[in-house]
C-alpha cells in the first residue's frame, strides 16, 4: 500500500484503489454460484495490481457468467451471445493502453461463439479470457451445453445428453499461435486467483477454463471432485501457476509439468480420473496481433493529409 | 441509344454525337481492359464525361473462345457527366466471335451496333473454327449488327511476332482515330502503363498504337466527335469502391474490419494498399459477424471504425446492428449492395439491401441510412457518415451498388481538410454526475464516455437499459430509451436540406435510398411539384423509418391522370 523509499520518505500513490473501487453492485447470481468466487478473485487482482478502473474493459457475451461486467465498477461491454471475443479484439486493436478481460461461458464460447474462439487464440491479443464452464446453459434454464457430460439429463435432452462433450483444453492445445492455456476450479479460490493473475501477467491471450459449479443445475457434476482434494491434480513448475503454501496440506496430488511440453500437456488434458489444474501450455514468444493492429497510432494530422494527397495522386489525371 | 440524331458534323467532318458506348471483348489475357482503360483515361483528360466498366467472366481463366468467357471492357464517352454504363453499345471490337455471343445474349448490342471483328478465324486451320466463325457472322448479320471484318492479327504481325500481346494497342490506335482522340495523350498513357517495363516494350506499343491509327485512316469510314466539357479542373479517375476506401481515410476512419464479399471486397483491396498512408489498419476478420463486432469494439473504445459488406454479409451482421442502435455505438457500415435473395446475383446491379437496411433489425431500431448516387458521393458521404455517427451516437449506413463499385469515372479531386479527420479519443476526466446516456430531452442526443475517461465507467448492454446503462426491468425506462433513440432521428430530420434534383424532370422518380430523404415532407412536396409540372409520374416514395410520421403521405401516388 505505502512504499518506504531509500530516503525514508513514504511513497504515497496519488490514487489508491480498494476492493470497493471495483465493486459494481450486488451480484444477482444464485447463492453458491461459482461466479461469485471468480468475481472476487478478479477484484482482488485489480486491487493488488492497482489497475485504474477507467483503464479496464470487461467484455462478455450472453449467459449467467456474461453478467460479470455489470458487477465490476469499470468500463464494460455486455454484448451478444457468442460475440464477446470479436468485440474485445476490436477494443484492444487500437487501444493498447486498455486492460481487456473477457467473461464467457461454455455455451457462449464453445457453441455459438466457437468460430471466434479458434481465431481469438490465433490472434493472440493481449487479454485474459475466462471461460466459466458449468457444463450447462443456466440462464435459459438447463439446456444441454457443448460441455455437458453424455447422459446428463437436461431440459432439451430429458433422457440424457447424446453427444460426448467438447473438451475445451484439448481443443485448444495445438491451436495455431495459442500461447497460454490453463485450467482451474472455482472451489479452490487460492489457485483460481493465482491462475488468473498469471494469465493477466502473460503477454498474449491468457485462456483460462474455470470449472465452476451451478448450484441449481449441475451441483452433482462437480460434488465428488469438490469433496475429495485428491481428485485435483496440481500441475507445478517454475513457469507454471505457483503453488501457494496454503495448499500444501490439503492438495497433495501433484505432478511436475513444464508448460512448454505440449505432448505432456495433451496427455494430462486427457485425464478423466482427476482434474488437472494449473498451466497446461505457455509460449510467451508467440506474436500478438495487437502489436500489428496498433500500427499507425499517433500519426500527425499533417502526415495523414500528406498521405491522402499521395494516394489521390495515384488516381489523378 | 446513339444520340447521333442530328447528324451535325464537326469541322473535320466527324459526326457530332452526345455520347457513344464502345466495348472491347476478348478472351481473358488479351489486354482488352488495358486498351479500354487507356481510351477512358485519354477521354477523361480531354475533358469528356467517361464511365468505364470491366466485363469479367465468372471464372479466373475460362477456356478460350467460349461464349460465357467474355473478358473485356465497356467505355461510355459523353459530352457531359456520365453516371452509369448505359444500355446498348454503339461500337464493339471483338477478338473472336464466340465471346461476342455472351454479350449479345445479355442485350449489350442493338441492330446497327458497329462490330469490328478479327477475321483470322475465317482462315483458321481447324474446319470447326472456320465453320463456327461463318455461322456466327451470319447470325450477327441477321441480328442487325453492322459488321466490319478486319485483319487485326495480320496487321499487328508487321510489327510484332506475338500479336496476341500487342493487338490491344493496335485497337486503341484505331479507336483514337475513330473518336478523334489526342494521340500524344494515348502515347503518354502507354508510357505510364508500361512504366515498369523496358523502353523497348513502350516503343513497340507506341508503334502498334500508330499502326492502328494509320490503318483506320484508310480501312474504316466513320469518325465521331464528342465535345469535351471540362478539361481544366483536377480530377481523380476512380471507381466507387476505391473512392469509398479513400473516403474512409479522409473521414478519419482508422480501423476497417471486413470479410471478403463480392462486390464490396475491392474496398478492402484499396485499403490494404493505401490505409497505412493515414495510419489506419485493415482487419480481415474470420467472418462477417466478427468483422462488425471488431469494428463495434473499436468504436466503443473511441476509435473511428467502419465495416464493409454486401447482402449476405449484411444479413449476418443484423444482430450487431441492433446492438449498435440499442447501445448507441458510433459505426460506419459501407454496403455495396448486390442482388438477392440468398447468394443471388453477386456481380450484377441491384439495390437488394435497401429495405433490409431500413427495417432489418428487431423492434424499433431507428438508424441513419444514406445512399450514394455517384462515385464522388461514395467518397464524400463517408465523411458525412462519420460526423453523423458521432454526433447522433449510432450506426450510419452508406449504400452503394455494383454500378458504382465497378464503374470508373473522373470525379473532382477532393480537397481534404484537417477537420475531416477524427481527433484522438477524449481521455479527459468525465464528470461522474453525468450518466452514460444523459439523453437531451429535445434531441435524444447524449455525450459519450469513452473507456479511459476517469469517472465515466459504465457497462454497455444490448438489454433495455436506463440512462445509467443499468438493465431496465420496469416499463418506464424501457419506454424512455425507445423514445430518446427515436428522437435523435427527429432531430436529424430538422437539419436536412431538400434533395438535389438530377436531370430535367421529364420523369420524376423518388426513392428511399436517396440522400437527405428523411426530409420526407419537403421531398415529397418538391417531388410532387416537379412531377406535376412535368405531367409525369411520381413513383414509389418510401418512408425511411418505421417511425416516420410522414409515411402516410409517401405511398405511391401514381395515377394516370397526373
Amino acid at each position: 500500500m505505502f512504499g518506504l523509499k531509500d530516503d525514508w520518505s513514504l511513497d504515497v500513490p496519488a490514487r489508491y484503489f480498494t476492493l470497493e473501487d471495483y465493486d459494481g453492485g450486488v451480484a444477482r447470481w444464485c447463492p453458491g454460484c461459482g461466479d461469485h468466487g471468480v468475481l472476487t478473485a478478479v477484484q482482488r487482482i485489480c486491487r493488488d495490481q492497482q489497475i485504474p478502473p477507467e483503464r479496464m474493459v470487461n467484455v462478455s457475451g450472453i449467459g449467467c457468467s456474461s453478467r460479470f461486467p455489470h458487477y465490476m465498477a469499470t468500463y464494460g461491454f455486455h454484448g451478444l451471445h457468442g460475440r464477446a471475443l470479436p468485440v474485445a479484439e476490436g477494443v484492444k486493436s487500437r487501444r493498447p493502453d486498455l486492460d481487456v478481460w473477457v467473461a464467457t461461458g461454455d455455451g457462449d464460447n464453445c457453441s455459438i461463439g466457437a468460430g471466434h474462439w479458434l481465431h481469438a487464440m490465433r490472434y493472440n491479443m493481449n487479454m485474459v479470457v475466462m471461460m466459466f464452464d458449468n457444463n450447462i446453459y443456466g440462464l435459459t434454464k438447463k439446456q444441454t451445453s457443448p460441455t455437458t457430460q453424455t447422459g446428463f439429463k437436461t431440459n432439451t435432452h430429458p433422457r440424457g445428453a447424446l453427444l460426448p462433450p467438447i473438451d475445451p483444453i484439448t481443443s485448444m492445445l495445438g491451436m495455431s499461435n495459442a500461447s497460454f492455456i490453463a485450467q482451474t476450479v472455482d472451489w479452490n479460490p487460492v489457485h483460481l486467483h493465482d491462475t488468473l493473475l498469471l494469465a493477466w501477467k502473460h503477454k498474449g491471450l491468457g485462456f483460462v477454463r474455470i470449472m465452476q459449479r451451478c448450484p441449481q443445475y449441475t451441483n452433482q457434476v462437480f460434488s465428488d471432485f469438490q469433496d475429495d482434494p485428491n481428485s485435483l491434480l496440481l500441475m507445478q513448475h517454475d513457469d507454471g501457476v505457483p503453488v501457494d503454501p496454503a495448499l500444501d496440506r490439503t492438495f497433495k496430488n501433484r505432478i511436475e509439468h513444464d508448460p512448454s511440453n505440449m505432448a505432456q500437456a495433451i496427455e494430462l488434458a486427457g485425464r478423466r480420473d482427476v482434474i488437472p489444474i494449473g498451466l497446461f501450455y505457455c509460449d510467451p514468444t508467440r506474436p500478438c496481433y495487437d502489436d500489428q493492429s496498433r500500427q499507425g497510432l499517433g500519426m500527425s494530422v499533417e502526415d495523414k493529409l500528406a498521405g491522402l494527397e499521395r494516394e489521390f495522386d495515384r488516381f489523378a489525371i | 441509344m446513339t444520340d447521333a440524331v442530328t447528324q451535325s458534323r464537326a469541322a473535320d467532318g466527324a459526326v457530332i454525337v452526345h455520347q457513344h458506348i464502345v466495348e472491347i471483348v476478348s478472351d481473358s489475357g488479351e489486354g482488352a481492359q488495358k486498351a479500354g482503360q487507356s481510351l477512358g483515361a485519354v477521354s477523361a483528360k480531354m475533358g469528356n464525361g467517361v464511365w468505364t466498366v470491366e466485363i469479367i467472366p465468372a471464372e479466373i481463366k475460362p477456356p478460350a473462345r467460349s461464349r460465357a468467357g467474355a473478358s473485356g471492357i465497356r467505355v461510355r464517352i459523353g459530352d457531359r457527366k456520365i453516371t452509369n454504363m448505359g444500355d446498348q453499345a454503339d461500337m464493339v471490337v471483338a477478338f473472336n466471335e464466340q465471346v461476342l455471343y455472351g454479350r449479345l445474349n445479355q442485350g449489350a448490342y442493338r441492330p446497327g451496333t458497329v462490330l469490328l471483328i478479327e477475321n483470322k478465324w475465317a482462315a483458321d486451320p481447324s474446319p470447326e473454327i472456320r465453320a463456327a466463325y461463318a455461322e456466327a457472322l451470319a447470325e450477327f448479320k441477321e441480328r442487325g449488327l453492322d459488321i466490319y471484318e478486319l485483319p487485326l492479327d495480320e496487321e499487328c504481325k508487321k510489327h510484332t511476332i506475338n500479336p496476341r500481346l500487342g493487338k490491344n494497342m493496335f485497337v486503341l490506335g484505331m479507336l483514337c482515330r475513330i473518336y478523334g482522340r489526342d494521340l500524344q495523350r494515348a502515347r503518354d498513357e502507354i508510357a505510364f502503363i508500361f512504366r515498369k517495363k523496358s523502353d523497348k516494350v513502350i516503343a513497340l506499343n507506341h508503334t502498334l498504337l500508330q499502326a492502328g491509327f494509320d490503318y483506320c485512316g484508310t480501312a474504316l469510314p466513320f469518325r465521331y466527335h464528342i465535345t469535351p466539357y471540362d478539361a481544366e479542373s483536377a480530377k481523380l479517375v476512380i471507381n466507387g469502391n476505391q473512392a469509398a476506401a479513400l473516403g474512409m481515410m479522409a473521414a478519419g476512419v482508422e480501423l476497417v474490419a471486413m470479410y471478403p464479399i463480392t462486390p464490396a471486397t475491392s474496398v478492402s483491396h484499396q485499403l490494404g494498399d493505401s490505409f497505412p498512408a493515414t495510419g489506419g489498419f485493415l482487419h480481415q476478420a474470420e467472418d462477417e459477424i466478427a468483422a462488425i463486432g471488431f469494428a463495434i469494439g473499436a468504436g466503443f473504445a473511441g476509435r473511428t471504425a467502419a465495416t464493409v459488406t454486401s447482402g449476405p454479409g449484411m444479413a449476418l451482421k443484423t444482430e450487431f446492428i441492433g446492438l449498435a442502435v440499442m447501445a448507441e455505438i458510433p459505426l460506419i457500415v459501407f454496403n455495396v449492395q448486390r442482388g438477392g435473395p440468398s447468394t443471388g446475383l453477386p456481380t450484377k446491379v441491384e439495390q437488394g439491401d435497401l429495405l433490409g437496411t431500413l427495417f432489418g433489425a428487431m423492434g424499433d431500431t431507428p438508424k441513419i441510412v444514406i445512399a450514394a448516387a455517384t462515385i464522388s458521393e461514395c467518397f464524400h458521404m463517408l465523411i458525412m457518415a462519420r460526423r453523423l455517427a458521432e454526433a447522433f451516437r449510432g450506426p450510419v449506413f452508406v449504400l452503394s451498388d455494383t454500378n458504382l463499385a465497378t464503374g470508373v469515372t473522373p470525379i473532382p479531386r477532393p480537397q481534404p481538410k484537417a477537420e475531416w479527420l477524427s481527433p484522438p479519443p477524449d481521455q479527459s476526466d468525465w464528470d461522474s454526475s453525468i450518466a452514460a446516456y444523459a439523453w437531451d430531452e429535445a434531441t435524444g442526443v447524449s455525450p459519450r464516455p469513452i473507456p479511459g475517461q476517469k469517472g465515466g465507467e459504465y457497462t454497455l448492454t444490448g438489454l433495455a437499459h436506463n440512462s445509467l446503462s443499468k438493465v431496465a426491468y420496469a416499463p418506464e425506462p424501457v419506454q424512455r430509451g425507445l423514445r430518446m433513440r427515436g428522437r435523435k432521428l427527429a432531430a436529424l430530420q430538422r437539419t436536412l436540406r431538400p434533395p438535389r434534383i438530377h436531370g430535367d424532370a421529364t420523369c420524376c422518380l423518388s426513392a428511399g435510398a436517396r440522400p437527405w430523404v428523411p426530409s420526407m415532407k419537403r421531398w415529397t412536396g418538391r417531388a410532387r411539384k416537379a412531377a406535376e409540372s412535368a405531367r409525369s409520374t411520381c413513383a414509389s416514395c418510401r418512408p425511411w423509418s418505421p417511425g416516420s410520421r410522414t409515411s402516410s403521405r409517401t405511398s405511391p401516388r401514381w395515377s394516370p391522370s397526373n
